[in-house]
C-alpha cells in the first residue's frame, strides 16, 4: 500500500546542511503494524511525519497505492490526510478549554458532516475508547491515559485506513500505556494499518513488523509472529 | 463550513471574553461616535426645519439689492417705494397679504422707565403674516397708517419689563426717543423664534409713522408677504418678480435688482450647513474606526501566534488553508460585527440621550445603522485578512512542532 523509495531529508543547505533521513527504502501492506524504534535523533519523528505528508522529503518517492504523494499540492495532501490518515502524538495534542466531544467531532466538521450525525460519532468513538463519561471535560480535567484516549476517538471517528502514532505512550506510565496499546492493537485488527514510533521494547512487541532506524538508515526490520 | 466557523468564533470570543471586548472597544466607539453624530445631526435639522416651518413656510421676503455674490460689495441698492407695494398689493392673487417691515433698536420711557427694544414699523397685514392676534386693544385704523399717527401696540416683553398692567395701559402715552405715542392695544405672546430670539421684545408703529419720525425717508427695504393657502411659493415668487421687473424698468437680459426669498432658501443653508459638519464629524469617527480595525489586527495576529499548535493540529487532520483562513477571518468579522452591534445600540442611547437633553427631534436613521453594521465588518475583512493569512500559511509541520 506504501511505497518508500530513496527518501532523503535534509535540513538546512551548504555548510548547515545535515542529511537527517539517507535513501529510505520501505514497503508496508495493508493492514500491517509496524514499529519504527531507534535512539533519539535518528530520524523517526521525521520518517514518520513524511508517512503522515505532515513533511515533504527532499529526495525520492512515496507512493501510497497508485498516488505519488510527491506530486499532490499542500491542500491535496490536506485532503488526503482528512480521508485516509489519522494521527495520535506523543503530547496528545488536543484542543485546549475544548471539550472531549468538541476535540472529537474537529476532523467530522471538515469532513462536512452534519452537526447530529457528528455528535453521534463522536459519542461512538469515545464509548469505543471508555470515555463515554467523560464527554464534556475540557483536556485540563482529563489524566494523560485519558486526553491519548481522546486523541485515539479523534483519530479513529473518521475510519482511517492508516494510524500514525509518534511515541503515544512517551507520557503514560505502563500500565496506561498498555491500555493505549490494547486499542491501538483492537484497531489494526479491524483492518487499519498501524505505523508507530516508540523506543520501548515492550510497546513494539505490539507491532507485527519492528524497523530499527540509526543515523538516518534503516539498520534492520524484525517480523513478529504472534 | 461558515456555520461551524462562525459558531467557532463565538466559542473563542467567549473564551478569551475580556481581550476580545477590550479588542473591540475602538470599533465600539467608532460606531457608537458615527451613530450618535449622523442621527443627532439628522434630528438638529429636522427640529429647525420643523420651527422654521412653523415660523411660516409661506412666508416670502422681498428686499432690494442683487443677490449676493463675489464683487457685488458695495452696490447701491435701489430701495422700494409704497407704489411697489401698492401695485403688488392689488395685482399679485398669488399673496394673501403684505405688509412692509422696518425695525431699529431704540429706548422707550414710560413714566421714569427705561427699556430698549425692537421698534417695528408695520401695517396690519404684518399681524395676518405673522398670525399673531391682539391681547388687548385693536390694531391699527386706516388713518392712522395713512397719516402715520401717533400710536403704537406693545409686545408682551415690554409690557412686562417696564411692569406694566396690559389693561390699563391702553390710552395712555408711552415716550420713544423723540415722540411720543398712544398704547392702542397690546400683542399676544408669541415666545422665542427658532433662533432663540425674543419675539415678544417689540414695539408695533405705523409704517409711515416709522419713515416719517425714524426712518427719515419714504424708502422701503423690507416687505413681508403671506401666500395664499394651497398656493405653490414659487408660483407667487415668479409673480412678485415680474411685476417687480416691470416696475424697475428691468430689461431682459438683466439680472434682478431685488430679491424675493422664502424660508426654505434659509432651511437649505441650514442643511447644508449641518451636512458639511456631518460629514466631518463622520470622518472623524471613520478616523477612530480605522484605529479600532488597527487594534483587531493587532490582536489578531498575537491570538495567531498563541494558536499556532492548534492550527498545526486542525491541519493534520485534514484543515487545507482555506479552511484556516475561512475560520480566522470570520472570526475577525465576528469580532469586529459584535463591536459593531454594541456600537450601533450605543450609539443609539446617545441620540436618546442627547436628543432629550437638548430637546431635538428624536431620528433614528436604518440606513446609517445598517450601513454601520456593514462597515464594522468589512473592517473585519480588512483587518482580519493578514492575520488570517499568516495562519494559513502555516506549514503543518512546523505549526505541530511550535512550542
Ligand atoms: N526543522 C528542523 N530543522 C533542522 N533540523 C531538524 C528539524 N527537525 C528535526 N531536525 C533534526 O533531525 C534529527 C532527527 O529528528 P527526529 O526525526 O525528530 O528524531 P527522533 O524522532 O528519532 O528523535 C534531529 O537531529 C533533529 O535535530
Ligand atoms: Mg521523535
Amino acid at each position: 500500500m506504501i511505497s518508500l523509495k530513496k527518501i532523503s531529508k535534509i535540513y538546512g543547505s551548504g555548510d548547515a546542511a545535515s542529511t537527517v533521513l539517507h535513501e529510505i527504502d520501505l514497503e508496508i501492506r495493508e493492514g500491517e503494524f509496524v514499529a519504527i524504534m531507534g535512539p533519539s535523533g535518528s530520524g523517526k519523528s521525521t520518517l514518520l511525519n513524511i508517512l503522515g505528508t505532515l513533511d515533504v522529503p527532499s529526495r525520492g518517492q512515496y507512493a501510497f497505492l497508485d498516488t505519488e504523494i510527491g506530486s499532490l499540492s499542500p491542500d491535496q495532501r490536506a485532503l488526503f490526510r482528512r480521508s485516509l490518515l489519522g494521527f495520535i502524538f506523543q503530547g496528545y495534542n488536543l484542543l485546549k478549554k475544548t471539550t472531549s466531544i468538541e476535540n472529537v467531532e474537529m476532523p467530522l466538521i471538515y469532513q462536512g458532516i452534519d452537526s447530529k450525525t457528528r455528535r453521534e460519532m463522536a459519542i461512538e468513538a469515545l464509548k469505543e475508547v471508555g470515555l463515554e463519561d467523560r464527554l464534556s471535560y475540557d483536556p485540563g480535567q482529563l489524566s494523560g491515559g485519558q486526553q491519548q484516549r481522546v486523541a485515539i476517538a479523534r483519530a479513529m471517528v473518521t475510519r482511517p485506513r492508516i494510524l500514525i502514532a509518534d511515541e503515544p505512550t512517551g507520557n503514560l506510565d505502563t500500565k496506561r500505556g498498555h491500555e493505549i496499546m490494547e486499542l491501538i492493537r483492537n484497531f489494526n485488527q479491524q483492518g487499519i494499518t498501524v505505523i508507530m514510533v516508540t523506543h520501548e521494547d515492550d510497546i513494539a512487541a505490539y507491532a507485527s513488523r519492528t524497523i530499527y532506524l540509526r543515523d538516518g538508515v534503516i539498520e534492520k526490520e524484525v517480523n513478529h509472529v504472534s | 463550513m461558515f456555520r461551524n466557523a462562525f459558531l467557532q468564533a463565538l466559542r473563542e470570543i467567549r473564551r478569551n471574553l475580556m481581550r476580545s471586548l477590550l479588542t473591540a472597544v475602538g470599533i465600539v466607539i467608532g460606531i457608537a461616535s458615527v451613530i450618535a453624530m449622523v442621527n443627532i445631526g439628522k434630528g438638529a435639522s429636522k427640529s429647525i426645519t420643523q420651527s422654521v416651518e412653523q415660523l411660516g413656510s409661506n412666508t416670502l421676503y422681498i428686499t432690494p439689492g442683487q443677490r449676493r455674490g463675489p464683487g457685488t460689495r458695495g452696490v447701491i441698492e435701489k430701495p422700494f417705494k409704497e407704489k411697489d407695494l401698492e401695485t403688488i398689493r392689488s395685482s399679485v392673487y398669488a399673496l394673501n397679504v403684505i405688509s412692509p417691515v422696518e425695525s431699529a433698536y431704540m429706548t422707550v420711557i414710560y413714566k421714569e422707565q427705561n427699556y430698549r427694544t425692537s421698534i417695528r414699523g408695520v401695517e396690519n397685514e404684518y399681524l395676518q403674516a405673522q398670525n399673531w392676534n391682539l391681547a388687548e386693544g385693536r390694531a391699527f385704523e386706516k388713518n392712522e397708517l395713512r397719516t402715520g399717527q401717533n400710536v403704537c401696540i406693545l409686545g408682551q416683553s415690554v409690557i412686562s419689563n417696564l411692569s406694566l398692567d396690559p389693561k390699563s395701559i391702553i390710552g395712555n402715552k408711552i415716550r420713544l426717543k423723540n415722540f411720543s405715542c398712544e398704547v392702542i392695544g397690546v400683542l399676544e405672546v408669541k415666545g422665542a423664534n427658532t433662533f432663540g430670539a425674543d419675539q415678544d421684545d417689540v414695539v408695533l408703529v405705523p409704517f409711515s409713522l416709522f419713515q416719517r419720525r425714524i426712518g427719515g425717508s419714504d424708502n422701503i427695504h423690507l416687505m413681508m408677504a403671506a401666500v395664499k393657502e394651497n398656493v405653490p411659493l414659487e408660483l407667487a415668487k415668479t409673480q412678485i418678480e415680474r411685476v417687480l421687473r416691470e416696475r424697475r424698468n428691468i430689461e431682459k437680459e438683466d439680472e434682478d435688482n431685488f430679491q424675493v426669498r422664502s424660508m426654505t432658501a434659509l432651511l437649505d443653508t441650514i442643511s447644508q450647513v449641518t451636512t458639511v459638519l456631518t460629514v466631518m464629524l463622520g470622518a472623524v469617527a471613520a478616523i477612530s474606526l480605522i484605529v479600532g480595525g488597527i487594534g483587531i489586527m493587532n490582536i489578531m495576529l498575537v491570538s495567531v501566534t498563541e494558536r499556532t499548535r492548534e492550527i498545526g493540529i486542525r491541519m493534520a487532520v485534514g484543515a487545507m488553508a482555506k479552511d484556516i483562513l475561512v475560520q480566522f477571518l470570520i472570526e475577525s468579522i465576528v469580532l469586529s460585527g459584535l463591536g459593531g452591534i454594541v456600537g450601533i445600540a450605543a450609539g443609539m442611547l446617545i441620540t436618546f440621550g442627547v436628543a432629550t437633553w437638548l430637546d431635538i427631534a428624536l431620528v433614528i436613521d436604518p440606513f446609517i445603522t445598517m450601513i454601520a453594521l456593514i462597515f464594522s465588518m468589512v473592517i473585519g475583512i480588512v483587518f482580519g485578512i493578514i492575520p488570517a493569512r499568516k495562519a494559513a500559511n502555516m506549514n503543518p509541520i512546523d505549526a505541530l512542532r511550535y512550542e
